[in-house]
């Protein structure tokens, strides 16, 4: 075998270079879906590739691309988040609540985004220590935060809109960087930091490798729990961040819509982007590209003036294709 | 000789540029054992998967039963009565001993199940292989070689007329292959014809009528077993003289390395006490389920003591996880090569960096830096792997232990704990195994090998303890240490003279 690679050392070599770039076999087939379907999309509308209308579909991506990257996290380490969605509504209210009750505006909004993330990561962590020292499946878990964070959410604000006269909150979210919506920029900030957090650090390899086989990650002395745990809190962490870009992007948050089927999206974005939802392997760039497709169909829809009613199909119907094309590779 | 039932004609199989068979030609006729002889990744196991139907050969033609295939599938294999015993059985835990030997092809009465006969079939051919099991109990609660026995079952219901068996002894104690062994001819007394994979020569040599014997992907020999030595087989599967199989021991083991006083685990151990030397191998034997695994796993933390103190070079150590264990210069390779020792997803530097991989970073992880220790392993271990990148799923077996091994090498360990180092790998990456074995003692390391063959533990160790139920049966030195001393005191059949007193 030896030989056999021996005797090609500049194809080898070639590869190997290929290899480096962000890009491989895993996130090609998702690369290749979301060119064809940019390319297709400009011809169907001519709307499409006006600026202002990219730029609302990015913005549009990036609050469910952020809770996705968090996600990915978690369904890498072998476990899933339910709870995102709604968890999102409860961190929007309890923003909207610190931001609201703080006197100066710029030490409101900065002081709520705090309280945002904190919250998030402690709602995280809440689904974490259940999971690991319960020792509860992941899915059951989150099934049930799920409706106790929309319930509390529900609850805290009688089912009514919350929201804000704070004359800086809305720059956040509705603000631009560069051309840029803020939001997008987090997004494509957060999925940096986190695919260097997944490839370049022992912390990633650890991910990986929990997801891969708890067991021996187990013997190769990898606290197993304490990885499963972080993934859930990157995932609060990351809900946090997104309920800033929104509720700051509406000025407002409704308990009952807020984040409302946000769990579904994150999950398909992950596994449109090529994650194994059985654990062990993914990338960041994946998922990055999956939130893209799915923004990119919805907006395309809407383009074309398909009914709204049909647009679940259609998202369905591109979650079963790309995990049958998964199936395939591995298969 | 009766009519082949399977005739193999210029077999041969590529992966792409990588030629893994080439040219392979053979009979076999029913009643007949054929034994399939290789090292890791002479191509056995690619030869039974086109056998079975599950690779589609590149070259050559099969016949079976008189109809000439290109290439088969399972279905039609199985259909043509090929039946495969993996290494890695296929039973459902869950189900049981019935509904697993009737699994696919269950017995239908006006469409639904009839579980009385499929309960009587059971029993009567477990009944025929000399094997008393309840059909109603679930797979989860047999033994391995229970388990065995019901793949056996499995494959005689479905009336089978070649059945390849893949290293079926590797799990089994001396007892348990007697017992196989009996089937098998049971079997070959019915007209059946068998395959059979097995790194054990001995074994090979008792059963096969004809060996096959492989070497790179090439067919070396065919031949009536009688014909040869187990040297001369040896010989054939390495192509070149073999040398000693095992490196001349060390003398003079050093200073006290790792000190072992007074380890307990509730039902489990009692009152272990030993000393392992610097330079030293030291052996510790028993039966399988007599608690040498616990006790490697209890020093590395992967159990809780209720007693007992460890002790490193007159340091004494509290050891709560593996993680200290590493840090404390102790490293274990499991039994368990895929369950617990490699990410077989992972590729060949991610699983060698897999204990220390603080090392190679500054920041971020240096791949880089990976890369190159990753590529000194490859030759110094001499592991045979396509490209570093790939996951070593792809590897051969013997390749796979390589890589553990240089898991973990790559800590720098002061004291190594080798459970079954050996297992399942051919003769030629063992004698690699135990130079290697040689040339850290060499470096004043000290080593504690857990192993089920007899010869390794005498060709190998300076010292021997034996285990029996938890506790130090006996401890053998030097010239003392031979197959039937050890395999008394670890049957119970002899009992130590005075409690404690072979206490270093």
């Amino acid at each position: 075998m030896n030989d056999a690679s021996n005797s090609k050392p500049m194809a080898q070599l070639g590869l190997q270079r290929l290899r480096r770039l962000p890009i491989n076999a895993t996130i090609l087939a998702p690369l290749l879906a979301l060119l064809i379907l940019f390319v297709l999309s400009s011809l169907a509308s001519e709307y499409f590739l006006n600026a202002r209308n990219i730029t609302n579909v990015m913005r549009q991506v990036s609050y469910t691309g952020i809770i996705a990257i968090g996600m990915t996290f978690v369904i890498i380490a072998g476990g899933i988040d339910l709870s995102v969605g709604s968890m999102m509504a409860l961190v929007g209210v309890l923003l909207l609540y610190v931001v609201n009750s703080i006197a100066d505006p710029i030490q409101a909004v900065l002081l709520g985004m705090l309280a945002a993330v904190v919250a998030g990561s402690l709602f995280g962590l809440f689904n974490g220590l259940l999971v690991t020292r319960g020792r509860m499946a992941a899915f059951v878990v989150t099934l049930a935060s799920m409706s106790i964070f929309r319930s509390l959410a529900l609850y805290f604000t009688d089912a009514a809109e919350v929201t804000t006269r704070n004359p800086f909150f809305s720059n956040i979210g509705g603000g631009f960087f560069l051309g840029l919506p803020i939001p997008v920029w987090a997004f494509f900030g957060l999925a940096i930091v986190a695919h260097i957090l997944l490839f370049h650090t022992p912390y990633g390899r650890h991910v990986c490798a929990v997801g891969a086989n708890p067991q021996v990650a187990r013997y190769s002395g990898i606290r197993v729990e304490r990885v499963v745990l972080s993934t859930f809190v990157i995932a609060g962490v990351c809900v946090g961040i997104a309920a800033i870009m929104l509720s700051s992007r509406l000025n407002s948050v409704s308990p009952s819509d807020a984040g409302y089927f946000y769990e579904l999206d994150a999950i398909a974005a992950v596994v449109i982007g090529g994650t194994a939802l059985s654990g062990g392997r993914g990338s960041i760039w994946g998922t990055v590209i999956g939130a893209l497709i799915l923004g990119i169909i919805n907006n395309m829809l809407n383009l074309t003036g398909v009914s709204p009613y049909l647009q679940g199909l259609v998202k369905g119907a591109v979650i079963l294709l790309a995990v049958l094309l998964q199936y395939r590779r591995t298969g | 000789m009766s009519r082949p039932i399977l005739r193999l004609g210029g077999i041969g199989k590529s992966f792409g540029p990588v030629t893994v068979l080439e040219d392979i030609a053979f009979d076999l006729a029913p009643g007949e054992v054929v034994g399939i002889l290789g090292e890791n990744g002479a191509g056995k196991s690619t030869l039974l998967k086109i056998i079975s139907g599950v690779y589609t050969p590149s070259a050559g033609r099969i016949i079976l039963d008189g109809q000439t295939f290109s290439a088969l599938d399972p279905i039609t294999a199985r259909r043509h009565g090929v039946a495969m015993i993996p290494q890695e059985f296929n039973l459902i835990s869950t189900l049981r001993v019935y509904e697993n030997v009737f699994l696919g092809q269950e017995i239908r009465r006006g469409g639904l199940l009839d579980r009385a006969r499929m309960r009587q079939r059971t029993r009567e051919v477990l009944h025929s292989l000399e094997v008393e099991l309840d059909p109603e109990l679930p797979i989860e609660r047999l033994s391995v070689a229970e388990r065995q026995m019901v793949e056996v079952a499995r494959v005689l219901v479905h009336e089978a007329r070649i059945v390849i068996l893949d290293e079926p002894t590797t799990v089994l104690t001396d007892r348990e292959v007697a017992v196989l062994f009996n089937v098998v001819r049971a079997l070959v007394a019915k007209g059946v014809a068998v395959l059979f994979i097995s790194h054990k020569l001995k074994e090979v040599k008792q059963l096969c009528d004809r060996l096959l014997i492989l070497r790179d992907g090439q067919q070396i020999d065919l031949c009536p077993t009688g014909k040869l030595s187990e040297e001369d087989m040896a010989c054939k599967m390495v192509g070149r003289e073999l040398s000693q199989l095992f490196p001349d021991k060390r003398a003079t083991p050093g200073a006290a390395a790792l000190r072992v006083r007074g380890l307990s685990v509730p039902s489990l151990l009692h009152d272990i006490d030993f000393t392992l030397h610097c330079g030293e191998v030291l052996g510790l034997s028993g039966l399988v389920g007599s608690g040498r695994t616990e006790i490697a796993e209890t020093i590395m933390g992967l159990r809780r003591k209720s007693a007992g103190e460890i002790e490193l070079n007159g340091k004494p150590l509290t050891i709560d996880s593996p993680r200290a264990a590493h840090a404390n210069g102790l490293a274990y390779l499991s039994e368990d090569r895929q369950g617990k020792g490699l990410v077989l997803s992972f590729n060949v530097m991610q699983n060698i960096t897999a204990l220390s991989l603080p090392r190679y970073v500054r920041g971020l992880i240096r791949h880089r830096a990976e890369r190159r220790r990753a590529e000194e392993y490859q030759q110094r271990l001499a592991i045979k792997a396509a490209r570093l990148s790939d996951p070593v799923q792809l590897l051969s077996g013997g390749n796979q232990q390589k890589v553990y091994l240089a898991k973990l090498l790559d800590i720098d360990p002061e004291v190594l704990i080798l459970d079954e180092p050996t297992r399942g790998i051919d003769i030629n990456t063992k004698q690699q195994i135990y130079r290697l074995i040689r040339s850290l003692t060499d470096q004043g390391k000290a080593v504690l090998i857990i192993s089920s063959e007899l010869e390794e533990i005498i060709g190998l160790c300076n010292r021997v303890l034996v285990i029996r139920e938890g506790r130090i049966a006996a401890e053998l030195d030097d010239d003392k240490i031979n197959e039937r001393d050890i395999m008394l005191y670890a049957s119970g059949a002899r009992q130590r003279g005075q409690a404690g007193a072979e206490v270093h």
